[in-house]
Formats: C-alpha cells, sequence, structure tokens
C-alpha cells in the first residue's frame, strides 16, 4: 500500500468556518474530513496522516505555515500528496497550490488536486502539478475525490499516464510527443487546418496559445493635490439594508453609495455582506476596509484635491471573472462621467 | 486612469495581471486589525493608504507591488 498524504482547510476539518481561519498548521495520524471517502475510493494507497492549515493563516503568513508544515511532516514518509478538493475556495485553492509546490520542491514527491476553473490557484500552479478539473463546491465532493483517487491508482501502479486533457486535469503547458494512429505527417496536418480556414469550417489548433486579459499600465497621476480620487471595494461593504440586493457570493450586482457627507462609515449604518470571510471585524468598523476616515484626513489635509462622492461595492468571492469585468466596465463610466483621476480599490 | 489595488492575496494580483498593488494586513480586516487599539488601527490605515496614494503618482513601466 502506498502512504498518501492529504492536506484540508480548517473547515474540512470540522475545526470551523472563518472564526477559525487562522488555525496554525497541525499534522494528524489517519483520516479526516474528506480524507475517510478518499480512503475507500484509493485502491492501492492510503490516506496515512492529514495536514489541516486555516486559509487566512496560511495566506497571511505564507513563508511561515509553509516553514511550519515542512517541519510538521520532516519524519513522515509517503508517496504522494493529495490537497483539497478546493472548489470554487480561491484561499484554499492557493493554498493546497502553495503547499503542494513546497512539499514537490522540497521532498520531490508528486501532488495531485482539483478546484473549480474559475478558483485563481488554477492560474497560478498549473504549470507545477497536475490540478483536476473540479466543482464549484462540495456538493461535487464525491465526484473530485473520485477523480483523484482514479488517477492516484494509475500513478501507484505504473499504469500509462494520458494527456491532461484525457485524464482531466488543466493542462501543464508541457507538450509530449505522441504517436498517431495512423500516423499523419505535421504538413498533411498543417495544410487540412488551412483548408478547413479557408473554407470557413471549424478546425482545432495544435498549439492553442492561452489569452490574459492584461491591461496597460495607466500614466501617473501628475499633481495629487489637484486630483480627484474613488473608493471602490470587493470586499461586500453596504448600507445595513442591502438595498442592491447584491449577493453574498458569486455576485452580479454592485452598488454606489454616497459618502460625501460623512467623516467615516459607522458601524450600523454599513457592514459587509461578503460571505467568504469572518464579518465581525468590519461590521465593528466598516472603514477597515473602506477606508473613509483617512480619505477624508488626506482631503482636509489638501493631499488629495477632491473624493469622488460615492463608493462602489461588491461581493469578490466566486465572482466569475466575466461578470467581475462587466461590472468595472459599468463601474469606470460613472467614474469617467465625474472625471476621476485615479482610485482605490481594496480587495479582500 | 490609474487604480490601485489594496489586497492580501498579493500572488493572486499579480497572477492575474493587476499593475499597481499594495498589501494590506488581512483578508478579513485589511485596513485595521482589531486586536490593536483604535489609533493604533488609524495610523496603520493612514499609512497603508498614503501607500496607495503614492502609488498612483507613480510612473511604473511593468507592474509593481509597493511595500507600505
Amino acid at each position: 500500500m502506498k502512504k498518501v498524504l492529504h492536506y484540508i482547510n480548517q473547515f474540512f476539518a470540522g475545526i470551523g468556518g472563518e472564526d477559525q481561519a487562522d488555525h496554525k498548521p497541525e499534522l494528524r495520524e489517519g483520516v479526516v474530513g474528506p480524507g475517510l471517502a478518499l480512503n475507500t475510493l484509493l485502491q492501492h494507497g492510503q490516506v496515512t496522516h492529514t495536514l489541516i492549515c486555516g486559509d487566512n493563516y496560511m495566506s497571511s503568513n505564507t513563508e511561515q505555515a509553509v516553514q511550519e508544515i515542512l517541519e510538521l511532516i520532516k519524519d513522515i514518509d509517503f508517496d504522494l500528496l493529495i490537497a483539497g478538493p478546493a472548489f470554487q475556495a480561491g484561499r484554499y485553492g492557493v493554498a493546497c497550490g502553495t503547499i503542494g509546490k513546497a512539499i514537490l520542491q522540497h521532498r520531490q514527491i508528486p501532488v495531485l488536486t482539483s478546484m473549480h476553473c474559475e478558483n485563481p490557484g488554477v492560474e497560478m500552479f498549473r504549470e507545477f502539478f497536475p490540478i483536476f478539473k473540479g466543482g464549484n463546491g462540495a456538493a461535487k465532493m464525491k465526484a473530485d475525490l473520485k477523480s483523484l483517487a482514479a488517477y492516484a491508482d494509475k500513478i501507484f501502479t505504473g499504469e500509462k499516464l494520458l494527456s491532461a486533457e484525457e485524464e482531466g486535469y488543466f493542462g501543464r503547458g508541457i507538450r509530449h510527443q505522441v504517436w498517431l494512429d495512423p500516423p499523419v505527417t505535421a504538413s498533411t496536418r498543417g495544410v487540412e487546418m488551412l483548408i478547413k480556414k479557408l473554407n470557413g469550417q471549424p478546425y482545432q489548433t495544435e498549439l492553442v496559445i492561452p489569452q490574459k486579459d492584461l491591461v496597460p499600465i495607466a500614466q501617473p497621476i501628475a499633481d495629487l493635490s489637484q486630483a480627484k480620487i474613488a473608493l471602490l471595494t470587493t470586499g461586500g461593504i453596504v448600507p445595513v439594508d442591502n438595498p442592491d440586493h447584491i449577493q453574498s457570493a458569486s455576485a452580479t450586482r454592485w452598488g454606489r453609495y454616497r459618502i460625501d457627507q460623512m467623516e467615516r462609515l459607522k458601524s450600523g449604518e454599513f457592514k459587509t455582506i461578503h460571505a467568504g470571510f469572518d464579518p465581525a471585524a468590519a461590521d465593528e468598523d466598516p472603514n477597515r476596509i473602506l477606508p473613509l476616515d483617512v480619505m477624508q484626513a488626506f482631503l482636509h489635509e489638501g493631499k488629495i484635491g477632491a473624493l469622488h462622492p460615492y463608493f462602489y461595492s461588491t461581493v469578490g468571492t466566486g465572482t466569475t471573472q466575466r461578470e467581475a469585468s462587466r461590472m468595472g466596465h459599468e463601474i469606470y463610466e460613472h467614474l469617467a462621467e465625474d472625471k476621476v483621476d485615479g482610485a482605490l480599490l481594496v480587495a479582500t | 486612469m490609474p487604480i490601485v489595488l489594496l489586497c492580501n492575496l498579493v500572488p493572486v494580483a499579480q497572477s492575474v495581471g493587476v499593475n499597481r498593488i499594495v498589501p494590506t494586513i488581512s483578508i478579513p480586516y485589511p485596513l485595521g486589525n482589531p486586536a490593536t487599539s483604535m489609533e493604533e488601527q488609524y495610523k496603520l490605515r493612514y499609512q497603508v493608504v498614503e501607500t496607495a496614494l503614492k502609488a498612483l503618482t507613480t510612473p511604473i513601466t511593468e507592474p509593481c507591488v509597493f511595500k507600505v
């Protein structure tokens, strides 16, 4: 039986939700949470140890957390790390990727994980190890564990591993030489594609160039003391009755709220509706996410020329890139109309 | 129009191509640690936002993280 080390966060370990997200790394013998199902699916391996770390602890103290984890596991032997599945949980996905990369580098042990395509961890870590194409939430736990276990068993038994697409994980950008059956030379394939292209027929390129939606660098503000600045956030700060019904996750709506008559955002008048973190700190003092109090100070000091009279808010957890891009364009129209010179966007 | 992203997950911001980034202290409270006094929180918030304003006025030729 091969030995599997399983990495999960505080939530899937049953320790707690966002209030426990600062949980420090710990190592437990045997299975915890989803590891139980993983063990029943694995035929040639077994989860012998489970690593647990809080998502916030990992994101706020990354280097320290990685060192602590490497120290915790330095005396245990294992043949494979399985991290997650992380679904669409951004911090969890990044944590799985960070730990996977560290273990791959320091222990030279293969790593597998699973995430939804919108998880930022996919783009950050797909080049390092297979990230299986997972569901967007824990309802897909069983299916995602099944893909991981099946591939793990293939590694353990030395079975032939197929391409990323055939196996079901995000391509790592590695090109392999394959023999076609029946053989067709590259020149023939190229001409066939060209003919299809000329005839307006669909064809599939063999070298897909990934597209990145990069924004050119904006020119800096020349004179801040004459500039009008706007405040934006993806931290879900809204008036307590959430008048625009912005969703707490996977948002498709945004709102703008007047702030020009306020010195600071007051608790009880504003709160966060973001479902991706513990709201206690932001509800107690919303300026911890939307820094109106210091912006008013900069305005009084003459450091900035003006403050745009509204702040703009949405929720950035589980929000797709397509929706985020649309909302960004809609918000920009308001900023351009008021001749805003620059903006600060606070993300959580 | 320049925009500065103030965030805790700096590697995520870098991977999606954000050009001006200022790190914050945590996810649930980017600009004020509730474990410290209100004065200290205000001071920290002032410093981080001041760094972000400076980032708005700084010419850059490649994506940049402005340390507080």
